[in-house]
């Protein structure tokens, strides 16, 4: 190739790198708008509700004054309605995962299941909202309770969970598996004592995501009725006396984070907003938590992997 | 094979190259010439360096981290050194073209895939994309066969096709040196035999450096070949020596079969 | 006794003994193993008894609604004014506001998630990727009341600044927050697809010379365009059925209008909105929410069937 070729090229060449450089601008800009998104929305939270993050925040009763108002209702409720969903979600995720990763013959019926989990997974979170009004509140009669809304999120949540299991179990390899069937273990023994064990940390990874994307749910839980005012605790699940357990709670009224976080939000009082940020915060907090602990055991994961 | 004159003019030639995977020392202090409008073939056994070799012709481990290379390959007539940090490696790789052990055509038509280098280099008329994509069609002996669905989606020519697409791919910008690596491993006998001889033709225009593990298919296509073994090069010259009078005991019994 | 008198005793018995023994042991494994597959395939098919209970909560009461309203007038007034005393039903003011807010939203998350898509495949180094998508994935996962509350503290008085005009509530507010909420979703399946993309294709690429931008756009986006594709149409499906964000920031007025400097209600916020009321069961009020539920479970179906069938349409062929 002579000189003159050359220069062409080269000329070419450097009129698409220009491209290469505006794009890699472009770029490193979305990804400011985004970080810098994040940076303001806590920094104006940070700066906004600072202030009120005291005991007394976590210990009181919302309040008709601002100043007296607390999260003591808001932050039971959520951890009462997360048990719910946890203890609904997780058993059903992983069976339904296991069931159609291990078991499920290839059928209609499997089929219909497969895109059915994906389907709802597209679903808007305001309509289970609504399933849960019709069938957990009325046709089941459970009432405005925090046992329909941890139902409620649980459903919510278990696409997540099934499609976390269904991913953790196909990451073992297949000589696993013939290793415990070829010392003749049955298919229930393999997935008891192999397969659930080896994919607990991936399915774990699942569940807390799910479980932080359930904590900061609002919409289906205002629509089956949450009340937004609560001044009492629901019973306590564990009690001095005998039996020490008891499941009142499950009917009691209630409310959650988010949607103490709501209430306080449409408020036009400054005083209020200070409330709905230092709410916002601990949510933020709780979530990022959880998204942290999730990310952090994947990468575990994806290090620690030795088939 | 024609009868090689040792005076034809070098294309290009490493000189004492080295190239390292991390700590790992892939080519030890390689010195090829590879022929003007010749055939070279590079074989060896599996994990010998002669794909990394190949590789470096155009550049290709810059696009994976933590490999570096030493010493040169001289691009002649100009003098250039490709792997000099300060030569573009685009501008390597649109002078020198490469096609690959499976064929990957752009998930495009089969007129878009062949005009794709060259509207790279901006080229943007109609009727000298039309002509250009027509004549690398035929000289890559696939214009009869695709001529009349020029505009149907690549990923639907058999794998044989695919090859010879991603051969007119490269024709269609007139590389100085064409790079083959193991390009018929994926490919059924005849869809072989029809590259080879498509190799053979190629030779009239441009100057080829070709990988492959098929013994006889070095000696079916090539005018020289070049011995790898371990990172070195073991033996080079003119096929019919290397492989009827091979001047190394370690060719000769790679070539006999009695190792690798 | 002799050791050797007991053990000849016992391997005889044994021979009686173990055949009907694992005969039987045998059936109650098999009965067991069957009865853990029932099991494990009831908790699969709770996933379509959610299906089918939302399909028949949203339609049963929606019939009753449509009992009251004609469905024509539900598609066609311009007005929806449920819980005044002389109510309309027209569904078109809270359509309007969902595909406005979203329409908002999409306009920043697409170009955006897109663009952080592509960098992050194709541009960025594998440090920065290895910072970058867990902070997405960590930027994803706040929750939307969140969303809310900067929309309508932080980015609302922001537009106010630069368009006094500008009300408190509006639907830019609300759309331009919601897609920094979307943009995660959009870039972090957008990227997955395109670094399914196999190396050889970009090796193609560059070995025609190509820089990173020529193979980026001309190469591997159009090899992931599928999975791309189906990001968006998840993307599409997260703004139309947002709710808190809108609920919070966009107002609670019905608004026959597109313009997004002004304030409206979209079809979630009115099912909050109703929710948050004490309406009694089985008033026309209540169905109304199951209707509006119904036209957003449609909307919502509309654009994953789309995204079905523009994934079959260009699945991808590498």
């Amino acid at each position: 190739m002579n000189q003159k070729e050359l220069a062409v090229i080269r000329g070419t060449i450097r009129s698409n790198r220009r491209l290469d450089i505006i794009f890699a601008v472009a770029g490193f800009i979305a990804l400011l708008v985004g970080v810098m998104a994040f940076v303001t929305l806590f920094a104006q939270m940070v700066y906004t509700g600072w202030e009120r993050l005291n005991p007394d925040f976590f210990m009181n009763f919302p309040s008709r004054r601002a100043a007296n108002a607390g999260i003591l209702s808001a932050w039971v409720g959520s951890l009462l309605v997360m048990l719910v969903t946890a203890v609904s979600a997780v058993p059903l995720g992983v069976a339904a995962g296991v069931y159609l990763e291990e078991y499920a013959p290839k059928n209609l019926i499997t089929d219909i299941i497969e895109i059915n989990v994906s389907n709802l997974a597209g679903v808007p979170s305001i309509v289970y909202g609504l399933l849960a009004l019709g069938v957990f509140v009325y046709a089941f009669g459970f009432g405005q309770s925090i046992l329909s809304a941890g139902l409620t999120l649980g459903l919510l949540i278990l696409p997540v969970v099934i499609v976390a299991t269904r991913e953790a179990l196909r990451s073992i390899p297949i000589h696993i598996r013939e290793g415990a069937y070829g010392v003749g273990a049955t298919r229930w023994q393999v997935v008891r004592d192999h397969l659930v064990p080896y994919s607990t940390p991936g399915i774990m990874t699942g569940v807390i995501i799910g479980m932080s994307r359930a904590i900061g749910e609002t919409a289906p839980i205002i629509t089956i009725g949450a009340l937004t005012f609560i001044a009492f605790l629901p019973p306590m699940p564990i009690s001095g006396t005998a039996p020490f357990v008891n499941f009142e709670w499950l009917w009691s009224g209630f409310t959650v984070m988010p949607i103490q976080m709501f209430n306080w939000t449409s408020r036009p009082e400054e005083a209020f907003q200070q409330n709905a940020a230092a709410a916002g915060l601990i949510l933020v907090f709780m979530t990022l938590m959880m998204n942290g602990v999730a990310i952090w055991l994947r990468y575990r994961l994806r290090k620690s992997i030795s088939w | 094979m024609t009868t090689t004159n040792p005076t034809l003019p070098t294309k290009a030639e490493t000189r004492d190259f080295s190239f390292y995977y991390g700590a790992f020392h892939a080519l030890k202090s390689i010195n090829l010439p590879v022929v003007e409008k010749r055939v070279t073939a590079l074989i060896g056994p599996s994990g010998c360096g002669k794909s990394t070799l190949l590789r470096s012709f155009n550049r290709m481990h810059d696009l994976y981290p933590g490999n570096r290379y030493q010493g040169s390959i001289v691009l002649h007539p100009d003098n250039t050194n490709i792997l000099d940090p300060k030569v573009d490696p685009i501008e390597v790789r649109m002078r020198i073209g490469m096609v690959f052990q499976k064929p990957n055509p752009f998930p495009k038509s089969i007129y878009e895939n062949v005009a794709y280098g060259l509207k790279v280099r901006g080229e943007s008329s109609r009727s000298v994309l039309d002509d250009k994509v027509e004549n690398a069609l035929r000289g890559a002996s696939l214009w009869n066969e695709v001529k009349d669905r020029l505009h149907a989606p690549a990923t639907a020519l058999s794998g044989g096709q695919q090859q010879r697409l991603c051969i007119a791919r490269c024709l269609a910008t007139d590389p100085e040196l064409l790079l083959f690596d193991e390009p018929t491993s994926a490919l059924d006998p005849i869809a072989t035999a029809n590259i080879e001889e498509l190799v053979t033709e190629l030779r009239e225009r441009v100057t080829i450096l070709i990988v492959t593990h098929n013994m006889q298919q070095a000696a079916r296509v090539s005018d020289y070949t070049a011995y790898m073994y371990l990172g070195e090069l073991v033996e080079y010259g003119v096929t019919d020596d290397v492989f009827m009078r091979p001047k190394k005991k370690a060719t000769e019994d790679y070539i006999t079969g009695r190792f690798g | 006794m002799s050791a050797s008198h007991t053990l000849s005793q016992g391997i005889e018995s044994m021979d009686v003994t173990t055949v009907s023994d694992r005969l039987s042991r045998k059936v109650v494994r098999n009965l067991k193993e069957r009865a853990i597959e029932a099991v494990l395939f009831a908790a699969a098919s709770i996933s379509v008894l959610t299906t089918l209970g939302i399909i028949w909560v949203l339609v049963s009461e929606s019939y009753h609604f449509f009992e009251h309203v004609p469905i024509w007038t539900f598609l066609t007034d311009t007005m929806w004014t449920p819980l005044f005393s002389e109510p309309r039903y027209g569904i078109l003011p809270l359509l309007m506001g969902t595909l406005t807010t979203s329409l908002v939203a999409l306009s920043v998350a697409i170009p955006l998630g897109t663009i952080i898509a592509i960098y992050l495949s194709e541009f960025a180094s594998p440090r920065v990727r290895e910072v970058v998508k867990p902070f997405l994935e960590l930027l994803g996962g706040v929750p939307t009341i969140v969303y809310g509350y900067f929309a309508l503290t932080v980015v609302s008085p922001v537009l106010q600044y630069f368009f006094p005009l500008l009300p408190g509530f509006s639907m830019l507010a609300a759309g331009l927050v919601m897609g920094v909420a979307i943009v995660p979703y959009i870039s972090s399946l957008s990227e997955d697809a395109m670094r399914a993309v196999p190396m050889s294709l970009r090796e193609g690429a560059y070995a025609m010379g190509s820089t990173r931008f020529q193979t980026a756009v001309r190469v591997v986006l159009p090899a992931a365009i599928s999975g791309v594709l189906s990001a968006y149409i998840l993307g599409i499906s997260r703004a139309v059925g947002e709710t808190m964000i809108v609920a919070v920031a966009a107002g609670m007025q019905p608004n026959f209008t597109m313009n997004p400097a002004e304030p409206a209600q979209t079809i979630s916020a009115y099912i909050v909105q109703v929710a948050m009321g004490d309406l009694p069961h089985g008033s026309i009020g209540y169905q109304s929410i199951f209707a509006a539920g119904l036209s957003l479970m449609l909307m919502t179906l509309f654009f994953n069937i789309l995204g079905h069938i523009i994934r079959r349409r260009y699945r991808e062929a590498y």
